[in-house]
């Protein structure tokens, strides 16, 4: 890393950039409840948020947000499982109404409450089909304290882009683990610009023109036109309907809405060495020992490349494409079951790709890369 | 000025009381000069939601039982006190969201909420519900509901509600609307109604006074004098980074190859803050490092084990499996960590001399650390670890305990002799 001329060393936890990076961003409203592993980014938001509210459980959490959001603010929250568990039904109904939000998912070991204390990576099977219907709304994953900083500002500005809830997958170790850091390696971050609709022509509170695929905002404190917000199946102008083609078109418009503007949030890392026949790829936390077991590797003469996905959801095709071009891929992510795999493959796991997993316990470097993957 | 319905064709089956609610309190509104676009109407699921279509306000149509809490995210975000938030909602939505009611009668946010109570569920069939009387009967309790109901009133009177009110839904009920609707703060009115579908049908003969005379409630307002709830302005905002200490590389680098170190002991013993001291002063000498805590849920009492990295490189895996260097200084510490004690094969174990050795292949270096005094015990530990290794200066972590003003909590003088005795 080269040493910048004004450095500043810190310890810092990921919890830290994250608040300050969604606040630089332009969120503006932190709604709390507290848990285990999340409850550092709760205590910086409530130094750091201009609105900070404590919600009496997880389902108000999201309402709130919801009925912020509605007001044209830019609301964040920070959970773990049993809490997300909780604003199921409501991020659901956030997306339908197409709410701008984010929410930070820290993974912690489950299942049910597990073990607060616990790092896990077993979440992702679970975003992939919370919302009924199959539709996926954009999950950002952190793989270290630079993309605390910038994945957690990117998703602020997407959520406002896209008009979506937002989830930002990270995990205990990360979030909880203090590290020294040079402050000055951080780029500066710029508030979100939003642009409400300010057109002549009447508002529909869900239309779109030409190849949009996000409808324009206006928050429901508007004197100029009416606002329309709907969790059930609706028209463009948000009223309910059972099933005529122009609902349906909306609800297939959201199904479209994040794999279509997939391109402006396609984020890895991607480290590949010439005449590598083997990839490494891993996310999240495991994505710091698969770095290190790759260092190792390659100092001992090894050619092998690194992959670490930090969009996960939808799912870039690139990662496939790129794991197609090696005769052996690792994934490695601590969870027990290859959510990530499972995720790109299916249940056809290709036979050159080998899975490592963990629960309970980080995955070191050594089990990514063993000795005689060294030699 | 446009008016607040758009037609006076509303959707409920004929006779049904959400009719007269609809038409009423869009009556209540236009009364108090409100335009359709000074209202934000938030609605659920159940009959009374379908209402959204026939509105010319803002519509919000949401989850069962949800309105209130979205109703409340809305009045927390609007900045305009003449902007009218209005929440409809069912009497089975206001059990399942019953939390939110309470939340938001116990913060008086400026909200009014209708409870649209036919004392059954009646978009999905006539089924029992949380305000359904004993005796009523219903599609699921057809001899008669065994429990007694909810009074809704009551709850959010207790929470703190400014206003709480229950009217007879049948004959012109503007004025009673209009005095709900203009209260600054929560209002909630329930308007008592029977579905002609179910209610009615499932009830012959039974009137709805009667019915509510024989549940044991009354038509009533109960107040609380309470200031609305207003959003603090200008509340402080700190830079996270900006408040943090930057650490000045001033003294020279000792660290050659990576290491690992546990350190565990009681508690409220310091064991966390000693090891921040120990990883700020190594900082100092232009180490890399990380330092996690564990301890169990209940944080006051039983184990406290932190782990350090110290690297001369910058560090991505901070996972320690067998440290390089345990430090222990009480039993509850060295029960937490002794497999991993018993897993070195080579490295350091400083451990208290009360203790009992586990058998290890670090070299074990037993000192009276718990001399310090129980809360300076791993403060000692750790200065003692770093003098006799001369892996971090022990002066950079003096300059550190000064600096961070925790040397009077300690007994440092102490400690320093006993270290300067070392030599
Ligand atoms: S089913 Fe009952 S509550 Fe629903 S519209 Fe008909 S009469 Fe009204």
């Amino acid at each position: 890393m080269q040493k910048s001329s004004n450095e500043r060393k810190v310890l810092i936890d990921g919890s830290r950039l994250i608040t300050e990076g969604m606040a630089r961003a332009g969120a503006d409203s932190f709604i709390g409840y507290p848990i285990t592993p999340a409850n550092l980014l709760y205590l910086y938001a409530s130094r750091r948020m201009p609105l900070m509210l404590p919600a009496p459980d997880e389902i108000t959490t999201l309402q709130w947000m919801s009925g912020l959001s509605a007001t044209g603010r830019l609301p964040v929250t920070a959970t773990s499982f049993p809490g997300f568990a909780l604003m199921i039904e409501s991020v659901n109904m956030a997306f339908m109404m197409e709410l701008p939000m984010v929410i930070v998912v820290v993974q912690r070991l489950g299942p049910a409450t597990g073990t607060a204390t616990c790092g896990a990576q077993g979440d992702i099977a679970l975003l992939r089909g919370m919302i009924s219907g199959g539709h996926q709304l954009p999950v950002l994953c952190t793989s270290d304290f630079n993309d605390c900083w910038e994945l957690s500002s990117r998703s602020v500005s997407l959520a406002a882009e896209l008009r979506t809830p937002v989830v930002l997958l990270t995990s205990k170790e990360e979030v909880m683990t203090q590290k020294s850091f040079d402050l000055s390696l951080l780029e500066s971050i710029s508030p979100v610009k939003r642009e409400f609709y300010n057109s002549n022509m009447p508002y529909q509170s869900y239309g779109v023109e030409g190849d949009e695929i996000a409808p324009p905002f206006l928050p429901v404190t508007t004197d100029k036109w009416q606002v329309r917000l709907n969790a059930s199946t609706h028209d463009r102008n948000g009223i309910l309907q059972h099933s005529n083609d122009e609902a349906i078109a909306n609800t297939v418009r959201l199904d479209r809405k994040a794999a279509e503007s997939l391109d402006s949030f396609t984020y890895y890392e991607l480290d590949e060495q010439d005449g590598a026949d083997t990839l490494v790829v891993s996310y999240g936390i495991t994505a710091s020992a698969a770095r290190d077991a790759v260092r190792k590797a390659r100092s001992k003469g090894r050619k092998v490349s690194l992959l670490v996905p930090k969009t996960i959801l939808p799912l870039p095709d690139d990662y496939r494409m790129i794991m197609g071009k090696y005769q052996k891929v690792i994934i490695a992510e601590e969870n027990i079951n290859a959510q990530f795999a499972d995720l790109v493959f299916g249940s056809a796991i290709p036979a050159n790709i080998v899975t490592a997993g963990s629960a309970g316990k980080m995955i070191t470097p050594s089990e990514i890369l063993k000795e005689e993957d060294c030699v | 000025m446009n008016s607040i319905l758009k037609t006076t064709e509303l959707p409920y089956c004929k006779g049904c009381g959400h009719d007269l609610i609809a038409k009423k309190s869009a009556q209540a509104l236009e009364n108090l000069g409100l335009s359709p676009l000074d209202v934000i109407v938030v609605t659920d699921i159940g009959c009374h939601g379908i209402i959204d279509k026939c509105l010319n306000t803002h519509t919000v149509h949401g989850l069962h039982g949800r309105s209130v809490a979205l109703g409340a995210g809305i009045s927390f975000g609007i900045e305009n006190p003449d902007k009218k938030v209005l929440v409809f909602i069912g009497d089975g939505g206001s059990t399942i969201g019953l939390q939110h009611i309470m939340e938001a009668a116990r913060l008086n946010l400026n909200m009014t909420v209708v409870v649209h109570n036919n004392m059954l569920y009646g978009m999905t069939g006539g089924q029992t519900s949380g305000l359904t009387p004993r005796g009523f009967c219903t599609t699921t309790s057809f001899e008669g509901n065994p429990f007694a109901g909810y009074d809704i009133c009551e709850l959010t009177h207790t929470a703190g509600a400014a206003y709480s009110s229950r009217i007879m839904g049948v004959g012109d009920i503007t004025d009673e609307l209009v005095e709900a609707f203009s209260v600054k703060g929560f209002a909630l009115t329930e308007v008592m109604e029977i579905c002609p579908s179910y209610g009615v049908k499932l009830n012959p003969r039974r009137k709805l006074s009667e019915i509510l005379e024989s549940s044991g409630k009354k038509t009533g307002v109960w107040k609380n004098e309470r200031k609305a709830f207003v959003l603090e302005q200008g509340k402080k905002s700190y830079d996270l980074l900006e408040e943090l200490k930057g650490v000045e590389k001033d003294f020279p680098e000792v660290l050659a190859s990576d290491l690992s170190l546990v350190i565990s002991g009681s508690a409220g013993e310091g064991i966390q803050s000693a090891a921040t001291l120990l990883a700020s002063a190594a900082m100092r000498s232009g180490c890399h490092v990380t330092q996690k805590g564990s301890y169990p849920v209940t944080v006051g009492v039983g184990f406290s084990t932190a782990e350090v990295n110290l690297s001369p490189e910058p560090i991505n895996f901070h996972g320690i499996g067998v440290p390089d260097i345990a430090i222990i200084t009480s039993a509850d510490g060295l029960a937490h960590s002794k497999k991993r004690i018993e897993g070195m094969k080579k490295g350091k174990l400083f451990i208290d001399e009360s203790l009992e050795t586990p058998s290890t292949g670090a070299e074990v270096i037993k000192r009276d650390f718990r001399s310090a005094g129980a809360r300076s015990a791993c403060m000692y530990a750790v200065i003692y670890f770093a003098k006799s290794t001369g892996i971090v200066d022990t002066e950079s972590i003096y300059k550190t305990i000064e600096e961070s003003g925790l040397a009077e909590k300690m007994p440092l003088s102490k400690i320093k002799e006993k270290i300067g005795s070392l030599n």
